[in-house]
Formats: C-alpha cells, sequence, structure tokens
C-alpha cells in the first residue's frame, strides 16, 4: 500500500511558525504564503512530472523530518575541524543545522562588502533584500523552491557594492548534524553583487555521520554589469541524506558567472541550476562534477537562458558511477528570439564503472533565434582499454592504471578552481574516493 | 633471453601467427621485416601482452618465465618494453607524472626502492638530453598534442628512462624524417649492451643503415620464413618481397614432402 505523503507536516510548520512570521515585513509574508500556496497545490513531484521523471521523491516525501534549526544541533567549533572543506585557509560563515553560529564565523571587514545571515539582512538592508529575494529563484516546475520560500528562517547574505573587488573567497559552511531523528533544513542565501565587482564564493553543504537529513537550500545570485563571479558548490552529506537544492543566477551586462557544482554524498540529490543572461555580453558557465557509488543518486537539471543577444554559455559535466549508483543530466538550452549571435556550447561525459551503474542524459534546445552556435554532446562509457593497456605496458598495474585515468578524466575539473586550498581538498578527496573503490573489475573492457 | 616457439595467434577469427619460431640472445640486435599483413605488429602486441589477441598455441620464454602467464606490467616489470607504433594520447595525464608512476612501478615490481623526485630529475634531464625531449613536452599531456616524431621520440625517451632488458620497436620508424630518425637511432644505440636485447620491427630497411642488427627475419603470413645477416635488408629493400612469398610457397611443399 502506498504511504501517504507527507505534505501535511509542511503545511503545519507553516501554521505553526504564523505568530513568529507576523513581525515580518509585509512583502516577505506574502511571499512566504505565495510560495506555501504553490507547494501545497502541486504536492511532492512525481515520476510522470517530466522534470522529474528520473528521480523519484517517494520515500523523502514520507519520512516526517524535523525542523532541525529548532533543535540544538549539539555541534561546535571542534566538529568542523578536520571536517573536509570546512576550512580553506579564508574567513567563512558557518551555519550549524541551518542556524547561522556567529560564533564560529568570521567577520570579513572588508571596504564595500557585506557578509552576514539573511535573517539580520532582513533588518540591516530591508531595501536590498526586498529588492533581490525571490526575484530569481524559478518556482515553476519546482515545488522544492516554493517549500524553501515559505519555510525557510535564514541562511547567508553577501552584498558588494559596485568596484568592490575580493581578493580573498568568501567560504560558507552549511553543516547538518549527527541526530538520532531525521532532520531538515530550508536555507535561503542571497547574493548581490554590484557592477564590476570581482568576487570567488565557497559554498559547501556538509554532513557529519550518516543520519536521515533533508537540506533544501535556494541560493539566489545577481551578478551586477561587468563583474565576474566564481562559483563553488560543494555538496559531501551524510550518505543519507537527501538535498533538492536550486540555484539561481541573474546576470548583467558583460557579466561573466562560473559555477562548479561538486556533488560527492547525499543518497538523493537534486540540483536545479540556472542561469538567465539578461544583459549582452554576458558568460555563464556551469561546470559540474558526480562521483557516485553504492546506490547514490544524482540529478542535475540546468537550464542556460539566453535572453539577450552576444552572450556565451559553457557547460561541462562529468560524472563517474560506481556501484549501483545513477546519475542524471539535463541540459535545457533557451534562446530567445532575440537573443542572436547566442554562443552555447554543453558536454556531458560520464564514465561507468560498473554495469549495473546508470545515467540519463539529454539536451533540451529551445531556440527562438535564428543566428546561433549552440552545440551539445554527450558521452557515456567506459575507460579507454587502449590507454589503460599503454600504461600497464609501462608497468603500472591494472587498478593503479584505472586510478590514473579516472583522476585525469575527473581532474580537467578542478584545474579551473582559482581557490587553492579547495583545489587540493578536491584532489585528495577523489584520491581518497578512489583507493576506496571495490568494483573497478567491471571498467575494463573491450 | 627469449625464446619464442611455434607460436600461433589471432584476432576474432582471423589467423595472424602461424607457429613463429624466433630465439633472441642477450646483447643482440634483431630486425624483423616483412609485408603489411605479415603479422609484424601482432608478434610485437602479443610479446607485450595485449589481450585482445588471442594466442591460441606456442611458448614464449622470457628469461626463464613464461611470459604468456604475465600481466602487461608484470612483464614490464620482468624488462619488457615495446615502443608502440601508435602510442596513445592520455588527456589529463603529465608526461612527467607519468614517468615516474612507471619507473616506480617497475622498481616496486623489482623490490627496489621508488626513485625521489630530486633522483628522477636528474635522470631525466640525462634522458632528454639524449633524445632531444623539450621541457615543455615533459609538461604535457602523454601524446597529447604531440607531432608524429614527439610521440615516436617520447617512445624512445620512455625506454631509455625504463631501461629494459628486452626491447621491441615496433616500426619506430615509420613517419619520421630523416633528422628524428637519427635521433631516435642514436637513442636506441646508446642503449645497446650486452645485457640488452634490441627487435626492431620495420616495414623498410632504412632505420637498420643507423642501427645496424646482427640478424634479419622475414615474416611472412604468420611464420619466419628467413634469417640472414645485416645484408638481408639491403636484399629486401631491391628486390621487395614478393620473391620470398615465392620461395615460401614452394618450402612448405617441399617439407611434406620431405616428410
Amino acid at each position: 500500500m502506498e504511504l501517504p505523503q507527507r505534505q501535511d507536516l509542511y503545511l503545519d510548520h507553516f501554521e505553526s511558525i504564523q505568530s513568529t512570521l507576523s513581525q515580518e515585513p509585509d512583502w516577505l509574508k506574502s511571499l512566504r504564503s505565495a510560495g506555501m500556496e504553490c507547494f501545497s497545490s502541486h504536492g511532492f513531484p512525481s515520476l510522470a512530472d517530466e522534470a522529474w521523471r528520473f528521480t523519484s521523491l517517494r520515500e523523502l516525501a514520507q519520512i516526517p523530518f524535523e525542523f532541525a534549526e529548532d533543535l540544538d544541533s549539539g555541534l561546535d567549533g571542534n566538529d568542523l575541524s578536520g571536517l573536509q572543506f570546512a576550512s580553506l585557509n579564508c574567513k567563512r560563515l558557518v551555519f550549524l543545522n541551518g542556524s547561522y553560529r556567529p560564533d564560529l564565523s568570521d567577520v570579513f571587514g572588508v571596504q564595500g562588502l557585506t557578509v552576514s545571515n539573511l535573517e539580520a539582512a532582513v533588518v540591516h538592508s530591508p531595501e536590498v533584500v526586498e529588492a533581490h529575494l525571490g526575484r530569481y529563484a524559478d518556482q515553476k516546475d519546482n515545488p522544492f523552491v516554493s517549500l524553501n520560500t515559505a519555510l525557510s528562517r535564514d541562511g547567508f547574505f553577501v552584498n558588494l557594492e559596485s568596484g568592490t573587488r575580493l581578493e580573498d573567497p568568501i567560504h560558507i559552511v552549511h553543516l547538518m548534524s549527527d541526530s538520532a531523528t531525521p532532520i531538515r533544513t530550508h536555507v535561503h542565501n542571497l547574493v548581490i553583487v554590484g557592477d564590476s565587482c570581482e568576487v570567488d564564493l565557497v559554498e559547501c553543504y556538509l554532513g557529519i555521520g550518516n543520519n536521515v537529513t533533508f537540506t533544501n537550500p535556494v541560493t539566489e545570485i545577481c551578478v551586477g554589469n561587468n563583474s565576474k563571479v566564481n562559483h563553488y558548490r560543494i555538496q559531501n552529506e551524510s550518505p543519507n541524506g537527501f538535498h533538492v537544492g536550486a540555484n539561481d543566477v541573474q546576470q548583467g551586462r558583460d557579466s561573466h558567472y562560473r559555477g562548479l557544482v561538486i556533488d560527492l554524498g547525499g543518497q538523493l540529490v537534486r540540483n536545479n541550476l540556472r542561469c538567465v543572461l539578461s544583459g549582452e555580453g554576458g558568460l555563464a558557465g556551469i561546470d559540474g562534477l558526480y562521483l557516485l557509488r553504492g546506490r547514490q543518486h544524482v540529478d542535475n537539471y540546468t537550464t542556460l537562458e539566453h535572453a539577450v543577444p552576444h552572450c556565451d554559455s559553457r557547460e561541462l559535466f562529468k560524472g563517474i558511477l560506481d556501484d549501483r549508483s545513477s546519475g542524471v543530466f539535463r541540459g535545457r538550452i533557451i534562446v530567445h528570439k532575440d537573443a542572436q549571435k547566442t554562443d552555447s556550447k554543453q558536454t556531458s561525459s560520464n564514465l561507468l564503472l560498473t554495469d549495473r551503474a546508470r545515467i540519463n542524459t539529454k539536451p533540451q534546445l529551445e531556440i527562438y533565434a535564428d543566428d546561433v552556435k549552440c552545440t551539445h554532446g554527450a558521452t557515456i562509457g567506459q575507460l579507454d582499454a587502449n590507454a589503460l593497456f599503454y600504461l600497464r605496458s609501462r608497468g603500472i598495474p591494472l587498478q593503479a592504471a584505472k586510478g590514473i585515468l579516472i583522476f585525469a578524466f575527473a581532474s580537467e575539473l578542478f584545474e579551473g578552481v582559482k581557490v587553492q586550498s579547495l583545489g587540493q581538498q578536491l584532489s585528495r578527496y577523489l584520491e581518497e574516493w578512489l583507493s576506496a573503490s571495490q568494483s573497478t573489475e567491471g571498467v575494463y573492457r573491450q | 633471453m627469449l625464446e619464442i616457439k611455434d607460436l600461433h595467434a589471432r584476432v576474432g577469427d582471423q589467423v595472424i601467427l602461424r607457429g613463429l619460431n624466433l630465439k633472441v640472445n642477450a646483447g643482440e640486435v634483431h630486425s624483423i621485416m616483412g609485408p603489411n599483413g605479415s603479422g609484424k605488429s601482432t608478434l610485437a602486441q602479443v610479446l607485450a601482452g595485449r589481450d585482445t589477441y588471442e594466442v591460441t598455441g606456442g611458448t614464449i620464454n622470457f628469461n626463464g618465465a613464461d611470459l604468456l602467464d604475465l600481466d602487461p606490467e608484470e612483464r614490464a616489470g620482468e624488462g619488457l618494453f615495446m615502443a608502440f607504433q601508435y602510442p596513445v594520447e592520455i588527456p589529463g595525464v603529465s608526461n612527467t607524472y607519468f614517468l615516474r608512476a612507471a619507473l616506480n612501478a617497475v622498481r616496486t615490481y623489482r623490490g627496489e626502492e621508488e626513485v625521489d623526485a630530486a633522483d628522477f630529475l636528474d635522470l631525466v634531464s640525462e634522458k632528454t638530453e639524449l633524445l632531444k625531449i623539450g621541457k615543455d613536452l615533459l609538461r604535457r599531456p602523454v601524446n597529447e598534442g604531440f607531432s608524429g616524431g614527439e610521440k615516436k621520440r617520447n617512445e624512445i625517451f620512455q625506454m631509455a628512462m625504463l631501461e629494459p632488458k628486452l626491447a621491441i620497436l615496433d616500426e619506430t620508424d615509420s613517419g619520421l624524417d630523416i633528422d628524428a630518425l637519427k635521433i631516435v637511432a642514436e637513442g636506441v644505440n646508446a642503449l645497446r649492451s650486452p645485457e640488452r636485447a634490441i627487435i626492431i620491427v620495420t616495414h623498410y630497411q632504412r632505420l637498420l643503415a643507423y642501427i645496424v642488427p646482427d640478424q634479419v627475419h622475414v615474416l611472412s603470413r604468420g611464420r619466419i620464413v628467413k634469417s640472414g645477416p645485416p645484408e638481408l635488408a639491403l636484399e629486401l629493400e631491391a628486390k621487395g618481397y614478393g620473391w620470398l612469398d615465392e620461395e615460401n610457397t614452394e618450402s612448405p611443399t617441399a617439407a611434406q614432402s620431405r616428410g
């Protein structure tokens, strides 16, 4: 018998916070109400929804997750030390179970830069928050953005005044604890980049232990004219974690946004990643890597939208799938009628290490302009038998040879990482991942 | 050092080697020549352990070991090296990293200590000089974007680094201009020693003007049909391979009548 979806859990939660919300500004209240309305009318998507056809939410919808921000995480600074991706030799902002922890966060103190939690920003920068919050995240086809909008309490807030160029990256850590019961968070993050700014942002979703967690973050990024943003989004949550997130970017004229989305942990992950090029001369790039084993499932649902002429977009997603893991890549490119001279390139490349690993990869081009260049390609395969033989013929044992080739396949994406400590930690993670891999026997076939 | 007896091999349904015999002693250089499709490259690949070729009969003894029983990496560890006719491009792996991994793998196999970074670099500079390999070639991914000549020189460079007991050069000369050919030949000659054997698989006599072999063998239809001194190569160059086929088609009959 089909168990009921726990939609009531979220409706009840929304009811319960009404009194707290009454202190919020009216625009925010109506944003939340609209979100809840949207979520409750859609409910959880099913496999019958085209946008969700390869990712089953049945299990997620049935688990009675508690709102982690109401609970004591039991975490402190010790849990961060030694945790991969929690320290990057730069200043950071820390959220434990969705709650901002000023005691573990740094003060940035850079001219033209405001970094805080969003709850505080609603008070200290009300106009900025009102002008941007909820404007970019796409609720269409994605009730999880609506759910987040209705229930989010906090998140990070970054605001760069025009002309601010940061030397050091901004590091955000969202850490979920290893509690005994299933917990969830709905953080909402907002990044406002003025004109002619430069910033590197590292957004990490991490977990401790094997708890069943549900992270439902939304990050909205508005990139001003002539600004450059490098955004690294690393997810390494509990092996039993659910992660359904959205990242929406709005880009101005001559702006460059490069996102690198890396999924390492979690049992079920869905990332809705979207860039809208709304000023001429812009470049939107989203790259991604997923390293999957066991029964992990990662679904990257990407949309690059060319609203104006003379913009470029680039996408390179790579997957390494071991055991019985599965991956989904959907690359939607929308070129509006006026967006002439669009130059778009999309590549999805996957290594299946076993016969039972699966990948669904699908380009989806919607082109309404006639003078554009859009290319896409997908590869799904095993390791190159010729290259393996070449390495072995020089004395390198089979397992090591496989490791070298897999590492080379993935490391193409690390080469562009400008945050040195992050690049090193990613390489180390990959090496450890490879040395722990047990089922590479299926890799080598003719 | 190497003794091949009655070797039979095929790819899929296609039989390529049909009873090949060859003996190579330490310190010798042998050249194997023959027309296209005679089985030259198959022999090289079978020796290196490529599993697309199925050995259906015969034995290969390499310094007392049953070569056919060893994985490709074990053969390298035992001191066998094949310079590829078509060196493989490996994007994302730098030539230096690859070489060091190979050198250390071979050393580990032999129970020797791994080379440290300083010693490795010393060895690299010594050998790059010998083969006139540019430093940029070392930093670049293995063979990726290399010219034909650079790829072949890189093969001989690897050979120089790994110092094998037996080197098999599979058409290393093809596609090389005369200058590159001389560099490759110098590199190979520098490696000649009483402890080392070299098998040069080639279609042309040209390389043999620079690396003078001790013996020349002619391979035709999967077996060695003629062996002789270096002058045999010149004869082949002058007369082509056709006359051997005629001799060859006669010989089985002769053998039968004798038997």
